[in-house]
Formats: C-alpha cells, sequence, structure tokens
C-alpha cells in the first residue's frame, strides 16, 4: 500500500472500476495450470472484487501473460519483478 | 440448427502434453489438425508435474523395458492390461529419445546421455533394488515438454482453438463420432467443429474433491461428454492420494520432504508411521501413507480444532537443510497453511492427486465399449489419450513418472492411428440433423432457469457441496456406509445440478456460464467414482475398503465400466495376455 491508502502511486489517475466483459476476461485467465497460482489469483480477485483501474489491468495482464512457473516464481517471493510497473501489483498479490 | 460449422481432418480437444503429442504427428503428417484447449496450451494442467518421464534408458545402470513393465503390472496392483503396458515400456525410449531431438532441455550426465533419477516402484531386475528411470529437466519437466510440444506444433501449423470449451461430441445414427459443438468463450458462439476423426485429451477431474493438488481447470470435461454420448467410463473407483497436501488448500508438498527427514506427527506428537510401517516409516509407499493417516485422524487424534489433519514436522532440520534443499515448501508452509515451517510443523491431509480411470480405450487410443456382445468394440472416429483415457496402464495405481510416459507414448501411437484413419476414409459423414441439439439444449437450461431466478441453484455452492460430499464419502478410507449414503447425496446434488442457474446472460466471455458447464462434468465424473467404487467390494490399489480389506482377485480381477443411463454397472476383463512376452499373473504386493 502507499502512503496515500491507496495502492496505486501518488499522482497516478485514480483507479476506476472496469467493465465487466475485462473483469470476466480477467477472471478466465486466471485460471492457471498450477495450483497454487490459481490459489494466489483467487484470493486477489475476491479482495479486489472488480474495483481496479486501468494501469493495475495493464500490469496484471502482463503477468497474466507469463507462464506458469515465472509467476510462482514471482508470487512465492523466490525472483523479483524487472518491470518496475509490476512491482506494486506484485506486492499486492503476494499478501493476499 | 444453424450453426456455424468449420470442417477438419482431426479435431483434438485438449492442449496438454497427450493432446500435443498427437496433434504433432498429425501436423506433421500434412492433415488439417485443430486443437480446443480451454486455456492458452502451455497452462495446461501438465505444466505442474516435476518428477519426470520414466523411460528404460540405462543411463546410470543396467536397466530394459521388460523391468519396467514388470514394475507398471505390480504397481497397478495387477488391474493393468498387459499389452497396453508391454506396448508402453518398450516405446519408452523412443518417445524420450524423440523429445530430446525435438529440443527437450532434459538433465544431463557428464558424458552428455540423459541423466536419470530414481523414483518410488521403479526397480531393477524384478523388484531387487531401485533404478533411475526418471529422466527430468530440473523440476520443472512438464513445463518443459509442453513448450517443446508446443514450439513444434506451432512450426508444423497446428491451428490452435484458445479459450474454446468443448460441449459435447456428435454422433450419428451409427454412432460414429463426427466432432464436437463448441463454445468460444470470447464471443459466447457456438459451433460445431466436424472431423473425421476426434481425439480427446482433456485431462483428469482432480476437482471433484475438495482436497485436490490439481489445479481449478481439471474439471474433467471429456469424461462429462463421453458419458453424455451414452459410452461408458472405466475404472472411476481408482483415484490416487498424494499423502502431503497442505490442509485446506491442497498444495502438493514433495515426498523430498520426507527424504530429507521431514516426519508426520498426531495430536499426541506420536510419530505414528513408526506404528505402521517399522522399517520404511514416513517414507512407505503413498498409498500406505495416505491410509495410516487417514486412520489416525478417523480415531480421533487428528490435529487441530477439528482434529482433521496431522503435521508434518520438519523444523528440526534446520532452517539452513531447508531454506536450501526445500526453499520452494518453505514458501509453500507461509502461504497456503500460513505457518513458518521452520519453527513450526505443517497442517497436511491425503489429497486426490490422480485418476486412474476414465474414458476406455485400446493401446492405439481408439475409444472401445461393449457392443453386440463384445466388450471393446471400437467407436469408430473416437479417440482419447492422457489422464482421460483408460488404456489401462495404470491399473488400480499409478507409478510416478508413468503419465508423462503415457501422455508421449499414447499421443504419439494414436497420431499415427488417424493418420491411418484419414488415408482409409476419404469423405467426412455428414453431420446429422440433431448435431447440435444436445449442448444447446444444456445452453437453453441455463439460460432458461436463470430467467426464473430465485428458483435456481448457484453453480458455486452446488460445486462445493459436492466436493464436500465425495471428500467425505468417497476419501482414502471406504467402507459400505460411507459409500452407501454418498450415492445417495451424490444422486440428490445431481438432481440441484440440473437446476442450476446463471444469473448474467451476456455473450462475451460469460465465465459463469462456463463454470455451470464445468459443473455439469463434474457430476458425470462424481457419480461414476461413487457408484463403482461402492460396488466394488476389495481393497486393490488405491480403491481401500474397511469393509473388505484384502485384494479379491477370484470375484474382482476385472475392469469396471459405468453406464450414465440408469447408473449402471458392468464389468469387462483385464487383459492378462501381453503383446510377445509371458503374462505375470497376479501376486501379493509388499514392499
Ligand atoms: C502437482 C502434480 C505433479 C505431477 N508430477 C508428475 C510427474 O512428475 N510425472 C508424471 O508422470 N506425472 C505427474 N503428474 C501427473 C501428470 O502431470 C498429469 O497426469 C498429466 O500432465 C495430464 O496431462 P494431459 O495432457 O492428459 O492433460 P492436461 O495437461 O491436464 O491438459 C488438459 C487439456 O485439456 C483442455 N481441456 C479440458 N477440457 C476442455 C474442454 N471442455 N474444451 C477444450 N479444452 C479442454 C485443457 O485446456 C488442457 O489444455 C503430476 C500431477 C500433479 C497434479
Amino acid at each position: 500500500m502507499m502512503e496515500n491508502g491507496s495502492s496505486f502511486p501518488a499522482g497516478a489517475k485514480e483507479p476506476a472500476v472496469i467493465d465487466e466483459r475485462s473483469w470476466a476476461r480477467l477472471r478466465w485467465r486466471c485460471r492457471r495450470g498450477m495450483l497454487e497460482n490459481d490459489i494466489v489469483l483467487a484470493r486477489y480477485l475476491d479482495k479486489t472484487a472488480g474495483a481496479i483501474g486501468e494501469q493495475e489491468l495493464a500490469a496484471l495482464d502482463q503477468l497474466l501473460d507469463m507462464n506458469d512457473n515465472e509467476l510462482w516464481d514471482l508470487l512465492s517471493g523466490r525472483t523479483e519483478p524487472s518491470d518496475e510497473k509490476l512491482q506494486c501489483l506484485v506486492r499486492q498479490l503476494r499478501s493476499a | 440448427m444453424g450453426l456455424p460449422v468449420r470442417k477438419f481432418d482431426a479435431l483434438v480437444v485438449g492442449a496438454g502434453g497427450a493432446g500435443m503429442r498427437a496433434s504433432l504427428q498429425l501436423a506433421e503428417a500434412g492433415l488439417s489438425v485443430a486443437v480446443l484447449s480451454k486455456v492458452f496450451p502451455t497452462r495446461s494442467h501438465t505444466v505442474a508435474a516435476q518428477g519426470g518421464i520414466g523411460a528404460s534408458l540405462g543411463n546410470m545402470s543396467d536397466d530394459n523395458w521388460y523391468w519396467h513393465m514388470f514394475d507398471t503390472v505390480k504397481g497397478s496392483d495387477y488391474l493393468g492390461d498387459q499389452d497396453a503396458i508391454e506396448f508402453m515400456c518398450r516405446e519408452a525410449p523412443k518417445v524420450v529419445y524423440e523429445l530430446e531431438h525435438f529440443g527437450m532441455p532434459f538433465d544431463r550426465n557428464a558424458d552428455g546421455t540423459i541423466y536419470q533419477r530414481p523414483f518410488g516402484g521403479h526397480s531393477a531386475n524384478f523388484g531387487e533394488k531401485p533404478v533411475a528411470r526418471a529422466c527430468a529437466a530440473a523440476d520443472r519437466t512438464g513445463h518443459a515438454l509442453l513448450h517443446t510440444l508446443y514450439q513444434r506444433n506451432i512450426r508444423a501449423r497446428t491451428q490452435f482453438f484458445v479459450e474454446w470449451m468443448a460441449l459435447d461430441l456428435i454422433r450419428d445414427a451409427d454412432g460414429d463420432v463426427l466432432g464436437v459443438t463448441a463454445l468460444e468463450i470470447e464471443t459466447g458462439e457456438v459451433w460445431m467443429l466436424q472431423a473425421k476423426t476426434t481425439l480427446f485429451a482433456t485431462g483428469g477431474a482432480g476437482r471433484i474433491f475438495a482436497a485436490s493438488t490439481n489445479a481449478f481447470i481439471n474439471t474433467g470435461d471429456g469424461l462429462g461428454m463421453t458419458a453424455r454420448a451414452g459410452l461408458p467410463l472405466e475404472d472411476m473407483e481408482f483415484w490416487q492420494f498424494h499423502p502431503t497436501g497442505v490442509a485446506g488448500a491442497g498444495v502438493l508438498i514433495t515426498e523430498g520432504v520426507r527424504g530429507e527427514g521431514g516426519i508426520l506427527l498426531n495430536c499426541n506428537g506420536e510419530r505414528f508411521m513408526e506404528r505402521y510401517a517399522p522399517t520404511l516409516k514416513d517414507l512407505a509407499p503413498r498409498d500406505f501413507v495416505s491410509r495410516s493417516m487417514d486412520q489416525e485422524i478417523k480415531e480421533g487424534r487428528g490435529c487441530g480444532p477439528d482434529k482433521d489433519y496431522v503435521l508434518l514436522k520438519l523444523d528440526h532440520l534446520g532452517p539452513e537443510v531447508i531454506l536450501k534443499r526445500l526453499p520452494s515448501i518453505h514458501e509453500i508452509a507461509v502461504k497456503f497453511a500460513n505457518v513458518d515451517c521452520t519453527r513450526e510443523p505443517i497442517p497436511v491431509v491425503p489429497t486426490i492427486h490422480y485418476q486412474m480411470g476414465g474414458i476406455p480405450t485400446n493401446y492405439h487410443g481408439q475409444v472401445v465399449a461393449p457392443r453386440d456382445g463384445d466388450p471393446e468394440a471400437v467407436v469408430s472416429g473416437f479417440y482419447a489419450i492422457g489422464e482421460c483415457a483408460c488404456v489401462s496402464v495404470h491399473g488400480a495405481n499409478r507409478l510416478g513418472t508413468n503419465s508423462l510416459l503415457d501422455l508421449l507414448v499414447f499421443g504419439r501411437a494414436a497420431g499415427n492411428h488417424i493418420v491411418d484413419f484419414h488415408q482409409r476414409n476419404k469423405e467426412h459423414k455428414p453431420l446429422p440433423r440433431d448435431a447440435a441439439d444436445l449442448a444447446l439444449s444444456r445452453l437453453a437450461r441455463l439460460d432458461g432457469a436463470a430467467a426464473a431466478r430465485g428458483a435456481g441453484e448457484q453453480t458455486q455452492d452446488v460445486g462445493n457441496a459436492l466436493r464436500r460430499t465425495m471428500q467425505a464419502h468417497c476419501g482414502v478410507f471406504r467402507n459400505d456406509e460411507l459409500l452407501t449414503s454418498g450415492v445417495s447425496k451424490v444422486m440428490e446434488i445431481a438432481e440441484q445440478v440440473r437446476r442450476i442457474a446463471i444469473g448474467d446472460k451476456s455473450k462475451v466471455f460469460n465465465t459463469a456460464r462456463v463454470e455451470a458447464l464445468e459443473v455439469e462434468n463434474l457430476i458425470e465424473v462424481a457419480q461414476a467414482t461413487i457408484v463403482s467404487a461402492q460396488a466394488r467390494q476389495e481393497s486393490r490399489g488405491a480403491h481401500a475398503r474397511s469393509d473388505f480389506d484384502q485384494r479379491d482377485d477370484a470375484n474382482w480381477h476385472k475392469h469396471t465400466l459405468w453406464h450414465r443411463a440408469g447408473n449402471r454397472l458392468s464389468y469387462k476383463p483385464v487383459h492378462m495376455k501381453p503383446l510377445t512376452v509371458d503374462s505375470f499373473p497376479p501376486k501379493a504386493r509388499t514392499f
């Protein structure tokens, strides 16, 4: 969490709720080949309940394009995201 | 009818290791091949496999396919078909070398040959001593396998239909399979996909149980479609449990933890495996450890507020050993059990891991079913391979590393057989008028029920009830009382499934619809499993009955077939005659 209490850096655009279709698409792409990833992503989705903004959605899309082992390495803290844009999201996922 | 149709030479449903091995064989032979997958191919569940692929390459010490065959027959508790087992063990080195040739990054020995590691149940000289037979790519064998096969398929111009869900088989009046109806998840469109042959490689159905190591995607769709098409499912009572899944989450804790010295404790802090298996203790075979754990829990010595798990203690190994040799275990314990395993034990329960039964096939991958007195008449145009199929090489219990092998051997064999079929059958048979009726009526029912909202059942609730019931009534230890009451509960849940309503009627990415359709597949698999288990009055391999605790070859050395119509069972003989060698007659299974 950032100091301003949101998960977005100060100055970034306020998160807006994404449309239903993007949310549904996102939910389906959170179906993974490894149970570990399924569970962490499901916890995160339950917590956000659709209230995520454009930037977070873009970051998630980028994460979900990874293969399952790469993703699990990130979620379990074995590796760190090289892309700065992913750091905030990865932190949230780890605490989910 | 009016649904759009697409036509191919061959259709493959499933893009895991099995589906992609088969499609490669087909595309390289020049057939037009469509491969459907609910998820991106490399995210199929095969990605989770770590241990390796079994093959008697003999790179570490003497080994041969005949020893591998013996281990597999014995491991199957003599329920495996010996012709299929001989075929698999003989083909094993070939498919592994082929994979090496495709670019699979196997671990290597200093001399450049493929490195092989030992694995439970694999032995040299008919059980004399352990042998190293597993070929692996670090602890990411499944991942490497999927990526290798995907790349080759792209090169061979296989057409992938990603985020497509097959709904039902299309059969004509002769009973021949002519394709499937399928839902394009992104648009909500329903299509008819027509092909001379249809191959199912849809993976297992581990999500019928509450405690499962399987990813959410493993909903047994291929089995559901097969059952609805009027074809039987074989040996569905046989499910392998892994002793150490994290309680509540299911995530697998590898045997390596006990290999390093981790021990199992009951609520009195007793190392109970010393009582059940004085020699092997915590390292006894998977099914044995699972049953011992279950016994402790049943007799009130489980841990936690509900006394429903045991503890896996490893803190005595010291943080250095844990963090160095078992790094992922530390992360798994924190994330899924909320414990720091360098200081506290991990709550674990026996957890569903692998489905031995499935769609009955012969060793060419052709689906077979009883017809006119022949227990194994070929269903023309229909093939099944991988975890969704029952060929049957695993019988009542699967040996580690034999599943990835099964995908490769039968993927290749089915591919070759389909190419041959294609050459002999020049034309597509015409689609029957009612080709899409079954799928469309199911979709209409979901939406229709949704219209009368309030009356309908919620997918999530019904799914959870099903998983809890299967766990409680058809788990590690089974007896008539539990199973019989379980059968009636599952039948009640089947009624609820018919009343599932989905509120969301949108077409685009309607995951509520997809999940409801998945539950309709889960319920078929659950019925097949518990009805078959209730009837089998013996203990064999993974099917353990406390009221019939011995194997009974005189009465039960036979395969179960569950038929959806009337929840009926029939039986067929085990193939005891291998292809070229002498039969292995049933013997007591001792370790
Ligand atoms: C944690 C874990 C570790 C394991 N380790 C090993 C090991 O080391 N060695 C070993 O031999 N075995 C191992 N196994 C078992 C082995 O991994 C599986 O049995 C095997 O990978 C199954 O492969 P498959 O190709 O049959 O199915 P999957 O890989 O499950 O693929 C199924 C495919 O079907 C598709 N599909 C399903 N339904 C539909 C539908 N309705 N429409 C369209 N597509 C559909 C899916 O999208 C997917 O592409 C392990 C299993 C687990 C759970």
